[in-house]
């Protein structure tokens, strides 16, 4: 089976530091892959690049789409190099995103994030947040949407239909009408994801989504993402340092350290990974 | 800082007393008289009485209760039905379109202007009470409306009611230009930025000499309608409107069409931002606000909203110029300081960001107070910052607070 992600010798550096070191991981579609590290370990840089926050500076994040293989790489705009010039081709490709490309191309080509410290639209109510997440899903003609034409209405009774239902799934309908910023944390955690897969990604990535719950809601999560896969057929890919957790939930785990990827198997493996061990327990002669 | 021990009542009031004098003291207590200059404290000592009377008042009355309580108050649904919020909406509109009848003159001159500022109000609060981009320029966009009317009529013959969608679109165009260069800027910086924005167009109409007239400013004709014209002879080749219709002329017809045709324009400006408050882009906008990184991360094109934003506020701005153009019938730089962005950005902000409701009320407030004032004279402006500040104090997120949609759950 082919997979759904392919991480091709991804490398970030900031200024010196090198964020990411050449690296390679697969996600297979259906499955859900943990990857975890030490802090610092560039996790999120990780996630920042497949997302289209940060744009690297070597190396593919390829994804499987209807339309064909895509790297979301170059969907940001790359910098311009002296020897494109001898390739029209790449010239062009390049200065059409680099006017036009950016973060919500990548989300278009089908990733969805959340983010480490939850980010809602806390103004708005709780089903506004959902509503935003289908902006591409519904019919956003003004002048339709001024005049109120039934094309129009239809599309919004649908999106918010769609709302109700992810509301249901993520078990907040009661606070639907309430604004996001007052809801408590777990239920802000819960929301963001159901925000995400408004967006119907293929993709789904998970900034550490069991930060600051307790165990009851960590097993509540838990069932939540194995719904996404089972229910909605999306594809997780998950960041977290509750090991029991990730070792419960995951059919693949990556192990990232310094940048570079130094283990990738099934979790049971995993745990027993010389080199994983090393890195969370540290080596016998630098204790 | 509060205390109920009059010993530090007394010393505080003596400080902020003290503080009045060494603050006020120089300035106003010196009067120059030639080379030298005689001492004169009694107008320091009556300012120093006044803070220290001010300092007791803060001693003794329950600050506490001007504060807002915050309560999470539960969503509710509308109040009213959609059929009773329309039949709301045509009862005002057909009341104030009566006014011209039963009004006084003098009062729709100040309607007018009061109208204007409605519609800047409302222009300035997509920009900044729906998408967040602080704009301390907008008076620029203003003026491209104002100018673009009387620039018009003198190069390319253009009348009132081509003027309208010219200058729409005029200043949408200033819009994107000025919502380019700032597309990565936030809060101060974009503030900073719009700020040289206004103050960049009003000095190239002020030294523009050839094309603007520079501070001389320019006519603008009095608008006609349907080629009727609001004057007691016609001069612009059409048929005076009172002669039309058979009545005596009177000198309140032209301001008369004005302020109706202005209240229309206020009208349908209502329902379109209010309509557009609950659409994708209204949404889009406010999402902007509260958070661009999650905007893009949901696949929304930031670029796009916020020019979006920019070009629909100014456009709305710039009909508010040709209205201000042809009721003036006079154009020049004078009218576009930053004191009239100030008084813009202050409707926005009173009325509560985001709120129609709200900018429609602190827009006829701040416009209809300062008439009001005219009693006091010298003491206008003192009474009317004393009054915001008050507004600001009992109702810190402005008179209306912004409601959200609400959405019925739908039982299946």
């Amino acid at each position: 089976m082919k997979p759904l992600l392919r991480v091709e010798d991804l490398s970030v550096r900031f200024g010196g530091i090198m964020a990411l070191n050449k690296v390679n991981f697969e996600v297979t579609e259906g499955s859900i892959t943990g990857l975890i590290g030490p802090n610092g370990a560039g996790k999120t840089t990780v996630f920042n690049c497949l997302t289209g926050f940060y744009r690297s500076q070597g190396g593919a994040v390829w994804l499987k789409t209807p339309e064909g293989e895509v790297n979301l790489s170059t969907l940001l705009g790359a910098k311009f190099r002296l020897e494109d010039l001898g390739q029209p081709a790449k010239l062009l490709e390049k200065t059409y995103y680099g006017f036009f490309g950016g973060t919500h191309l990548v989300t278009r080509a089908g990733v969805a994030r959340t983010f480490q410290n939850i980010r809602l639209f806390r103004e708005m109510s709780v089903l506004e947040n959902l509503l935003v997440a289908q902006h591409l899903l519904v019919n956003r003609n003004i002048l339709s949407g001024v005049l109120q034409l039934p094309s129009y209405r239809r599309a919004e009774e649908a999106a918010v239909d769609r709302a109700y239902q992810w509301l249901k799934t993520v078990k907040l309908e009661s606070y639907a009408n309430h604004l996001a910023g007052s809801l408590s944390y777990g239920n802000q955690r819960r929301l963001e994801i159901a925000r995400a897969m408004c967006t119907s990604p293929r993709l789904i990535c998970l900034d550490e989504p069991a930060a600051g719950l307790n165990p009851k809601e960590t097993r509540e999560l838990a069932d939540l993402i194995r719904l996404l896969r089972e229910e909605h057929r999306a594809t997780v890919l998950v960041i977290e340092h509750d090991m029991s957790l990730v070792m419960s939930i995951s059919d693949h785990v990556v192990v990232l350290n310094y940048g570079q990827v130094i283990a990738a198997d099934r979790p049971k493996a995993i745990q027993e990974h010389p080199k994983v061990l090393a890195a969370y327990l540290g080596t016998e002669t630098t204790a | 800082m509060r205390t109920k021990n009059p010993l530090h009542i007394l010393i505080a009031i003596a400080v902020a007393g003290l503080a009045a004098l060494v603050m006020t003291g120089p300035l106003s207590g010196l009067i120059l008289d030639g080379y030298d200059f005689q001492a004169n404290f009694k107008v320091p000592l009556i300012l120093a009485g006044f803070a220290m009377f001010a300092r007791l008042l803060f001693a003794v009355l329950p600050m506490e209760r001007l504060r807002p309580h915050k309560t999470e108050l539960p969503p509710k649904p509308a109040t009213f039905k959609p059929w009773q919020a329309a039949l709301g909406f045509f009862v005002v509109f057909a009341l104030c379109a009566s006014f011209p009848v039963w009004g006084s003159k003098y009062w729709i001159t100040v309607l007018i202007m009061a109208l204007i500022y409605v519609l800047l109000g409302l222009g300035l609060n997509i920009v900044v009470g729906l998408a967040g981009l602080l704009d301390l320029g907008f008076v620029g966009f203003y003026a491209v409306g104002a100018y673009g009317y009387a620039l018009g009529f003198k190069y390319l013959d253009l009348g009132f009611w081509g003027a309208l969608p010219t200058a729409a679109l005029t200043a949408g165009l200033f819009g994107a230009v000025l919502g380019f260069p700032v597309l990565r800027m936030h809060g101060d910086y974009l503030a900073i930025v719009t700020l040289g924005f206004g103050e960049i167009i009003r000095l190239i109409l002020n030294n523009w000499l050839d094309f603007t007239g520079g501070p001389n400013g320019l006519d603008a004709p009095p608008p006609t309608f349907l080629g009727w014209e609001f004057k007691e002879f016609a001069n612009q080749g059409g048929t005076p409107f009172h002669e039309a219709f058979g009545f005596e002329y009177s000198k309140g017809l032209l301001d008369g069409f004005i302020y109706l045709t202005l209240l229309v324009a206020v009208a349908l400006t209502l329902y379109g931002v209010h309509r557009l408050r609950r659409m994708p882009i209204g949404r889009a906008w406010e999402a902007l606000r509260e958070d661009e990184i999650a905007c893009r991360s949901l696949g929304l094109n930031h670029v796009n909203i916020k020019l979006s934003a920019f070009m629909m506020g100014a456009s709305i701005g710039g009909v508010a110029g040709v209205f201000f153009a042809a009721y003036q019938g006079f154009v020049s730089p004078v009218s576009f300081s930053f004191f009239e962005s100030a008084l813009v950005l202050a409707i926005v902000v009173l009325g509560g960001m985001g709120s129609l409701t709200g900018v429609v009320l602190s827009a006829l407030f701040l416009t209809i107070m300062p008439e009001l004032l005219r009693e006091f004279s010298d003491y206008r402006i003192l009474v009317f910052g004393i009054a915001m500040v008050l507004i600001m104090i009992v109702k810190p997120r402005g008179l209306v607070q912004l409601r959200r949609p609400f959405f019925a759950v739908k039982e299946s």
